[in-house]
């Protein structure tokens, strides 16, 4: 049980970066659904720095790099050419797929040290909380601070006043005198980079090596999570411990004695993701209530 | 009435040079100028109209002085001092506010948020503060915590004054205010703005209200295609003669006559009509009931999202109501029918959004034609389109309502408002419905399709029809209609012949009011 727990927030870790990044590209009214694609350019770019510097730091830099620089390819097609944004996220996921592929061709099989555990004297040893919530490396933690930090952002400061209200309503934000397509380019990018970062822990620390298409549909995952979380940021996090934990089924499962085929207990991260979506759109009220009103809808200044 | 030209000339002497002025302003998008060599000139604590039909270049002009967007070429001077306005954060500094006519608030946003935007960065609490002193100096009564998304129109508009007056303006501008505005709100807006004035602010004010111009402003400038085609004094001309000064011709004025209306049969009945709203941001409807006779025209007046957009749904048949019994067309209960039943039984349908709801945009005219009379006209009868049948519809309602298009069969999106409007409407006149349901009929066109579009009804009454007209424009209402009713909160008023009714108590019954527990006023409106 306690391992259990212990891989859910290793299992959380990657499905959190990306959503939270995610939802503030959304907040500022952009969809980006290349999350995927993202998240694998940031896991080879990650890996291909760390095994050839020997240094796990540069590589996370490297995978928030990698991530960031394909949310700014998105920015160019979709926000300054306006090109349709749900069409341009599609195409940089399977131009995800393909590059990632193609650099981390050398890198197959090459096994790395993994991210190094941090450890709390006594206190991680000594409870079995401790046990489960201490120990874990630095990107878990920095995940949740990234969480934190983007709930403090978008609800507290005037930046993410501004980047709400450029969701909300795109043509009275330039009205008012806000530049839209400025802020839609920074929370896009914002969001490449944290997808970047869960590609990264991925192929740093979940399991250190690099594999293709080894996100295996988590950036979809990422991307419902949001909608899921109502656009929130607490509830992002709850949402991906609860997918996390969904995941972990299939590994513990079978341990437990659970009466149901491995099969269908792989299956249950993506059944638990269609129940989720299906249940939130039930209520029309709650999405629309949250939902950022210009998603998705190109912005053209005119002057 | 000056000419244009007498009016830009210097300001040297000991005359203080007006608070604001343009000269030459030229605004061209590609080869169409949107404003064409515009002169404006305004007093400090003037209360200036800018009257123009739709796309003469009013909001285009008012765009370029809030800094939205820059003249192709032209000056502005502040003060007697020449000044570029690049944003409208420095449009902002330099006093000017802007209430937009679709409002520019935030509905996810509360009402101190919304505000904050488009001040200077200070703490929400000292914020709200302020907002609260300034809505009570100014009679704007606003709770600055509530998300804006749970407000009425006039509550949001209220956000967007208060959010000018906080910036000290010594110009507001604003854009069709009282296009969403029931009489009474428009007349605590005009004390608010009479009030400012005093204080020395000026206000332009855009709208194409000339009744409201009249009573409300000492100076007006008439734009016609881009162009000044006038100055005058609102308070010495009509509102007919400003009318035409707009058009720049004479307009077949449309008024009601007291005709001997009705007295046909029922043919058009709404029965105890119950509707539960479809989401928390519908309306209700609670027990409608009505009759339309043959031969008369009835009004159903409200400002906006009171419920019209559910009835109208409810009498198309695009939303079914529980009970065929609600719901009578020439005596045949129909509450249940779906929309092409009811066009077979004689009714016809225009519904307020002429681009997308009436018409698909991207789809030429004569198929528009089919997509409303595939069945009821039998241009698809069998499965099989008769295509020449359908052209021949289009070529005589363009014919017959004076549609102005480019092209022999363009695409429905490509007409101007008007143009477009006069089509839909006309494609169902054309049919000679024995009841005939439209929303909003002449809404954001010019005022020579108004008039085409306001006789046409009234001549389709006059052959035995009946006609129900929901709308939110009072001028309509009182130009075309014999009876007139009132919807409010999903509730429908009785109705009452035209001739009894005023704009005040209209007004009075559009706020909620009970004509029988107040006492209605009976004079004219000023």
């Amino acid at each position: 049980m306690e391992n259990f727990f212990f891989q859910m927030i290793i299992a959380a870790t990657p499905l959190l970066l990306a959503a939270i990044g995610e939802l503030v590209t959304e907040r500022s009214g952009v969809l980006n659904l290349g999350v995927e694609g993202m998240m694998l350019m940031g896991a080879v770019s990650a890996f291909a720095v760390a095994n050839s510097t020997g240094s796990s730091t540069l590589g996370i830099v490297a995978g928030a790099g990698a991530g960031l620089l394909m949310a700014l390819i998105f920015c160019v097609i979709a926000l300054s050419l306006l090109a349709n944004q749900a069409a341009t996220g599609l195409a940089l996921t399977i131009f995800g797929i393909g590059a990632s592929g193609l650099i981390g061709q050398g890198f197959v099989g090459v096994a790395l040290e993994p991210l190094a555990k941090l450890s709390v004297p006594f206190l991680s040893d000594a409870t079995m909380l401790g046990r489960i919530l201490l120990g874990h490396d630095v990107m878990v933690y920095l995940a949740l601070a990234l969480a934190a930090g983007v709930a403090w952002f978008l609800y507290s400061t005037r930046g993410g006043l501004a980047l709400r209200a450029v969701g909300d309503n795109h043509d009275s934000g330039h009205a008012l005198g806000y530049n839209v397509i400025g802020i839609r380019y920074l929370a896009t990018m914002f969001g490449g980079a944290c997808a970047g970062l869960g590609g990264a822990y991925l192929s740093l620390a979940y399991t250190p090596m690099w594999a293709e298409n080894m996100t295996a549909g988590r950036g979809w995952i990422a991307l419902a999570l949001v909608v899921f979380a109502t656009w929130r940021p607490w509830r992002v996090v709850a949402g991906a411990y609860l997918f996390a934990a969904v995941t972990q089924l299939q590994f513990y499962g079978q341990d437990w004695g659970l009466p149901v085929a491995s099969q269908f207990l792989a299956m249950a991260p993506y059944v638990a993701t269609i129940l989720a979506l299906v249940i939130i759109s039930r209520d029309v009220n709650l999405t629309k209530a949250n939902a950022p009103a210009c998603i998705g809808r190109p912005f053209r200044a005119e002057r | 009435m000056s000419a244009p030209a007498e009016q830009s000339g210097d300001h040297a002497g000991s005359q203080p040079p007006p608070l604001l002025e343009a000269r030459g302003i030229v605004k061209k998008f590609g080869d169409f100028a949107a404003n064409d060599d515009v002169a404006l000139v305004i007093q400090p604590g003037e209360k200036h109209a800018l009257l123009g039909e739709n796309g003469a270049g009013k909001s285009t002009l008012v765009k370029m002085i809030y800094g939205v967007m820059q003249p192709t070429s032209g000056e502005f001077f502040w003060n007697g001092r020449q000044v570029v306005i690049h944003k409208p954060a420095e449009a902002r500094d330099m006093g000017i506010g802007m209430v937009f006519q679709h409002f520019s608030v935030f509905d996810a946003l509360s009402v101190v948020e919304n505000i904050a935007l488009a001040l200077p960065p200070q703490p929400m609490r000292a914020l709200s503060e302020r907002i609260r002193q300034v809505s009570e100096a100014y009679g704007l009564a606003i709770d600055p915590g509530r998300a804006v998304h749970t407000l009425s129109v006039g509550e949001k508009q209220r956000v967007e004054i208060i959010r000018c007056l906080l910036q000290n303006p010594k110009l507001l501008i604003m854009d069709e205010p009282t296009s969403v505005l029931t009489p009474q709100e428009t007349e605590l807006l005009f004390q608010t703005l009479e009030k400012l004035a005093a204080e020395g602010c000026s206000i332009l004010y855009i709208s194409h209200k000339l009744e409201e111009v009249k009573a409300l402003c000492d100076a007006a400038t008439i734009l016609r295609h881009g162009r000044v085609v006038a100055h005058c004094d609102p308070k010495a001309e009509t509102a007919r003669s400003m009318a035409e000064m707009m058009v720049g011709d004479q307009i077949a004025w449309v008024e009601r006559q007291d005709r001997a209306a009705g007295g046909g049969p029922v043919r058009l009945k709404i029965d105890h009509l119950n509707l539960a709203a479809e989401s928390e941001f519908g309306v209700t409807l609670k027990d409608l009931s009505l009759e339309v006779h043959g031969g008369e025209v009835v009004g159903i007046a409200g400002v906006a999202g009171e419920g019209q957009a559910e009835l109208m749904e409810a009498l198309t048949g695009e939303v079914l109501s529980d009970s065929d019994a609600t719901i009578h067309i020439d005596g045949v209960p129909m509450g249940r029918a779906d929309p092409t039943k009811r066009r077979l039984a004689g009714a016809a349908f225009v519904p307020e959004e002429r681009n997308g709801h009436a018409a698909v945009g991207a789809l030429t005219l004569s198929e528009n034609i089919i997509l409303a009379h595939h069945t009821a006209e039998g241009i698809a009868a069998r499965g099989w389109i008769d295509f020449s049948k359908a052209s021949d519809w289009a070529g005589r309602v363009r014919e017959g309502f004076d549609v102005r298009a480019a092209s022999e069969n363009p695409v429905a999106a490509s007409l101007s408002g008007g143009n477009l409007q006069k089509f839909v409407v006309g494609r169902e006149i054309l049919r000679e419905p024995g009841v005939l349901v439209v929303s909003q009929p002449t809404w954001g066109v010019d005022a020579g399709a108004a008039s085409v579009i306001r006789r046409a009804l009234i001549d389709l009454a006059a052959k035995g029809s009946a006609v129900l007209v929901i709308s939110q424009d009072l001028e309509e209402i009182f130009s075309i209609c014999d009876k007139i009713a009132v919807i409010h909160h999903g509730r429908l008023s009785k109705e009452h012949p035209a001739a009894e009714m005023t704009p005040e108590k209209v007004g009075l019954l559009m706020g909620g009011a009970h004509p029988e527990d107040t006492e209605i006023p009976t004079e004219e409106m000023a």
